[in-house]
């Protein structure tokens, strides 16, 4: 559905977006991980045509993002969430979509069906009459999802969509971005918290300016360190530890009664291991895979840390 | 461009204006003085005073408080242009609708249509209560009615493009600008070329007749449609997103 070959933006001297290259597939949730300035809203404003690109290439669908032609059919086929809301605050919520409804051509009769039908699953409807600036942050939020929704866009881009809200605002956000999910659109999601990007994403990319990583939150979470699986015992000695080492495994951190140990595999790994430590007299209370966090990766590949 | 998507951009705007009492008030204050304060000045000059203006003299002081049509025009627009763009931009709800299908053209002429049609329609209105009160206050003075004529008539045609080179200097000052009040105030001094114009006149340097009031309204859209370009120019989806401060 989006395809981007080493797609560049520089302004002047300042290069904000360097050689991205992805693929995203119809029906995915893909998530742009990455610190302030890393190049995450300049890569949504080139492939929503907003700003053009200096050098590479992007496709949505089968339309060019260079081209004059395409870029009006890309914009009717995508939503975009700015990452500041950008209501009209003067006007009620109806007529926010409704003018949003006319910009996308869509006829009287769809605008009120489609108006009527995000509303009320955002839970708008009743403040359907009232003006949009005196929403709070959250219903904002929705109202604005609901415009870039407003043209049922086969992709939807959203740009930070819960910085700056208050923990239940996000989740009730969040949740609304997991319905779409399930209706197999493919979303474009900015943003820097990691637990949302864990949470809803199909795969992650890591962005500091360059591309750092990309791959299912799983992967980035064994491709930096492995897998790790800690076994915890009565007691730990050095017949134990000396076991394991012998049957080639990297010990990470032992403690008097606990191993962690780096595997590849640890499905088809962890009976063998738990035999051999059984044998040097080892007693297993439990075992259980203690892998790195996304936030780990992250902050390792964009931190240094 | 198509007409239908700028005329959408103006209904949106439209409706905002009526929820701005500031707006409203900005384009009819102007458009009231001249098209009622006037007149009732005229009416004291000459049925109220102690020595009434003659029959001589009436027209000239009528044509001259007549030119303030084409100020009004220059200045009006100047409170919707600025809110139009810069409070957009303070809203920051212009990046979404550059999201829509809608051209860079479209929007603009959109904007250009919002900022120029409440001000016309309170000018024309103004200048119907102007030549009305007129006529009842001179009628007997002069013998005739002296309005409509050739002299209002070829004001009201210049007035469009004063308002449009209005909005157009206006679209170019806020790109530049971060909060309303500095635009409308830097987009005012457009009237200072008016006033100079009117001033030059009224010493005597030249005579805004009819034929010199053809020729300014030939100039002012000469330079409305460079301007036009100008700001054509000046609102791209990239300038604005990027550029605009």
């Amino acid at each position: 559905m989006i395809d981007t070959e080493d797609l560049t933006k520089k302004f002047g001297d300042m290069t904000a977006v360097d050689s991205v290259t992805f693929h995203l597939d119809a029906g995915e949730v893909f998530g742009f991980l990455g610190p302030n300035g890393a190049g995450k809203t300049t890569t949504i404003r080139m492939l929503a045509c907003l700003v053009a690109k200096s050098s590479g290439s992007a496709t949505i669908g089968d339309y060019d993002i260079a081209s004059r032609a395409d870029q009006p059919k890309i914009r009717k086929m995508i939503g975009l969430l700015t990452e500041n809301v950008g209501l009209y605050e003067e006007l009620s919520a109806y007529d926010n979509l409704d003018f949003y409804g006319r910009y996308y051509k869509l006829g009287e009769q769809k605008r009120k069906e489609r108006i009527e039908y995000l509303l009320k699953l955002l839970e708008l409807w009743d403040k359907k009459d009232a003006a949009a600036g005196t929403f709070s942050k959250g219903m904002k939020q929705k109202l604005a999802i609901a415009r870039a929704l407003i043209h049922d866009p086969e992709v939807l881009f959203l740009d930070e969509p819960t910085a700056n809200l208050d923990p239940e605002a996000s989740k009730t956000v969040r949740d609304f971005i997991l319905e779409l999910k399930k209706e197999k659109r493919t979303i474009f999601l900015n943003t820097h918290l990691l637990d949302e990007a864990e949470r809803i994403c199909d795969r992650v990319a890591i962005l500091k300016t360059r591309l750092v990583t990309i791959g299912s939150p799983e992967e980035l979470r064994h491709s930096l360190s492995g897998r790790k699986v800690k076994f915890q015992l009565q007691r730990v000695d050095d017949a134990i530890t000396s076991s394991v080492k012998k049957m080639g495994y990297q010990i990470g951190e032992v403690t008097a009664n606990s191993i962690v140990i780096n595997l590849k595999e640890p499905e088809k790994e962890n009976p063998a291991i738990l035999r051999s430590i059984q044998s040097a007299g080892g007693n297993v209370v439990f075992v259980t895979e203690v892998g790195s966090s996304l936030e780990d990766v992250y902050l390792k590949l964009v931190k240094g840390d | 461009m198509d007409l239908q998507n700028a005329w959408n951009v103006a209904l949106k705007d439209f409706k905002i204006y009526t929820r701005k009492p500031s707006v409203i008030y900005a384009t009819v204050a102007m458009p009231l003085i001249v098209g009622i304060v006037f007149p009732l000045i005229v009416d004291y000059s000459v049925n109220r005073g102690t020595k009434g203006l003659s029959a001589v003299a009436a027209p000239g002081l009528m044509d001259s408080f007549s030119i303030w049509f084409i100020i009004a025009a220059a200045i009006i627009p100047t409170a919707i242009a600025s809110y139009s763009l810069v409070g957009e931009k303070i809203q920051k709800s212009l990046e979404p609708m550059l999201a829509t299908p809608m051209s860079d053209g479209d929007i603009l002429l959109g904007k250009t249509l919002s900022a120029l049609l409440l001000p016309l329609a309170a000018l024309y209105t103004g200048s119907i209560s102007f030549m009305t009160l007129l006529d009842y206050f001179t009628h007997s003075l002069l013998g005739y009615y002296y309005y409509p004529n050739w002299h209002i008539g070829a004001i009201l045609f210049a007035a469009p493009f004063a308002a449009l080179l209005s909005v157009e200097v206006n679209v170019i000052i806020s790109s530049r600008m971060t909060d309303v009040r500095s635009a409308q105030q830097s987009g005012a001094l457009l009237m200072l070329p008016f006033i100079g114009v009117f001033l030059a006149s009224e010493l005597g340097f030249f005579a805004l007749n009819d034929t010199n009031l053809v020729i300014l309204a030939g100039v002012l859209a000469a330079i409305s449609v460079a301007m036009f370009f100008v700001a054509k120019a000046t609102f791209q989806r990239e300038e604005i997103l990027t550029r605009w401060r």
